[in-house]
């Protein structure tokens, strides 16, 4: 049954949904929190790789045959602190981005990006005329 | 969704909600973990810089046709490369054919302990495990090449008085918490040392302790906090804990093994596999404290210095 993919489709909605935010936000602290909408969407698909029908979590004990896959469970328990990390990393970025330009908006860092520019090119040109 | 905070407290919801998937998935370790992170430490993380850069998102006009577009395409291709991929569930997909077998019915026998989580990430991928402390170490001085405030000013009286003075409002809540800490310390301390048989592990551990000491320095005040912790020490604990872990490599490298394989750190393997296991979850336990502890302070001494700098801009304008 092609309805057992179910879980694929879950993690492809939930990153492409992250995907939509980091592109068509202009906000960092949005486009952030987009890409922790996608890194979670990556993680639920390694732990549902690592899903066994009947098994147990991997925790021996008496009477129980089945497991889950514990390596997929190790590989996101330490993905997910070292996402916290560098999202921390990432909002030190919008921090200081917000010092700067006094706006955490795309289009505003942008304008003023292009207007230091522009005076930086007509100072040049006035240089040289001098 | 315009505002901000909105945003930021769905996420937390989201990350509590998708631990409740990991639990329904069988993995309980990963969904303490999430649970701890995703819905504690990064929400915290989120708010404070939403109070340092405003909570509303400005109105944009551009139509995001174009990323729709761009989304709906990728989305699909991926939904056709699903079609190969075994279904959800199934005991022999390729996934559990190589080395996951020999961990279920080896490890008791090679490193001892019933959590097999905890006996892969500890003892059999010890050395990915010290890449990803090193990445978080490393985390946490970016962090603070970026917003460490530095020489500190002298304490404005003033200011001070009139955050003293804003803390004493919340009763309730202070007392509540001051309550509270010493058992969630006393519970990060347990899931340090209890990782072993149940879930739970030093980055557990080490974010529930960093959350306490977060809950301290949010309601008591960053000075406050300071006095408790020094940062000077914070730092040197974050570093202590990659070097513990690396020196446990070290020395079953130097009693004539590979790295990190603890079995010559004792005469009996199992007993060197359990004493390497403890040491390097120490290592991580500090690490991770200490690195979220870090961030959190230089956050908070960056809202502090600009909440300062204002007030003092505007009394600089009253006088005027």
């Amino acid at each position: 049954m092609i309805i057992g993919l179910y879980n694929d489709w879950v993690v492809v909605v939930l990153m492409m949904i992250g995907l939509y935010i980091v592109i068509a936000h202009g906000n960092l602290i949005k486009k952030i929190v987009g890409l922790a909408i996608f890194q979670t969407s990556v993680f639920i698909l390694y732990i549902s790789m690592a899903k066994v029908e009947g098994g147990s979590a991997p925790i021996l004990a008496e009477g129980i045959k089945q497991f889950s896959n514990p390596l997929p469970h190790v590989l996101i328990l330490t993905a997910i602190v070292v996402g916290v990390a560098t999202t921390a990393l990432g909002l030190a970025l919008v921090i200081r981005i917000n010092e700067a330009y006094g706006s955490i908006e795309e289009e505003d860092i942008q304008h003023l990006d292009n207007q230091t520019q522009d005076e930086t090119e007509l100072q040049a040109t006035e240089g040289e005329q001098s | 969704m315009k505002d901000l905070f909105a945003v930021v407290m769905l996420l937390g919801i989201y990350s509590l909600l998708s631990a409740s998937f990991f639990v329904a998935m069988d993995a309980v370790d990963v969904a303490f973990t999430e649970a701890a992170v995703g819905a504690g430490i990064s929400t915290l993380l989120m708010l404070v810089v939403i109070t340092i850069t405003g909570r509303s998102e400005k109105t944009t006009r551009h139509k995001p046709l174009l990323a729709l577009l761009v989304v709906v395409f990728t989305g699909s291709m991926l939904i056709y490369g699903t079609f190969d991929m075994p279904y959800f569930g199934i005991a022999d997909a390729p996934i559990h054919s190589h080395v996951a077998p020999r961990y279920i019915q080896e490890s008791m026998k090679e490193v001892g302990i019933p959590n097999i989580v905890t006996s892969v990430l500890a003892s059999y991928r010890a050395f990915d495990t010290f890449g990803e402390v090193v990445v978080i170490f490393t985390a946490g001085i970016g962090v603070m090449a970026l917003l460490s405030v530095g020489r500190r000013p002298e304490e404005n009286e003033k200011t001070t008085a009139i955050d003293d003075s804003m803390h004493e409002q919340y009763l309730v809540i202070r007392i509540v918490t001051k309550m509270l800490i010493p058992f969630i310390l006393l519970y990060a301390l347990y899931v340090q040392f209890h990782g072993d048989f149940g879930p739970g592990g030093g980055f557990q551990a080490g974010v529930i302790f960093a959350a306490a000491i977060i809950l301290y320095t949010m309601l008591f005040g960053l000075t406050t906090a300071r006095k408790v912790i020094n940062q000077s020490f914070i730092q040197f604990i974050a570093a202590a804990g990659v070097l513990l872990y690396g020196c446990v490599g070290i020395v079953s490298m130097l009693n004539g093994a590979n790295f990190f394989d603890y079995n010559a750190l004792a005469s009996d393997p199992v007993a060197g596999q359990h004493l390497g296991i403890l040491l390097i979850e120490w290592g991580v336990g500090c690490t991770v404290a200490s690195v979220m502890i870090m961030i959190f302070f230089n956050f908070a001494e960056r809202r502090e210095m600009q909440q300062n700098n204002e007030k003092i801009n505007n009394i600089e304008g009253d006088s005027l």
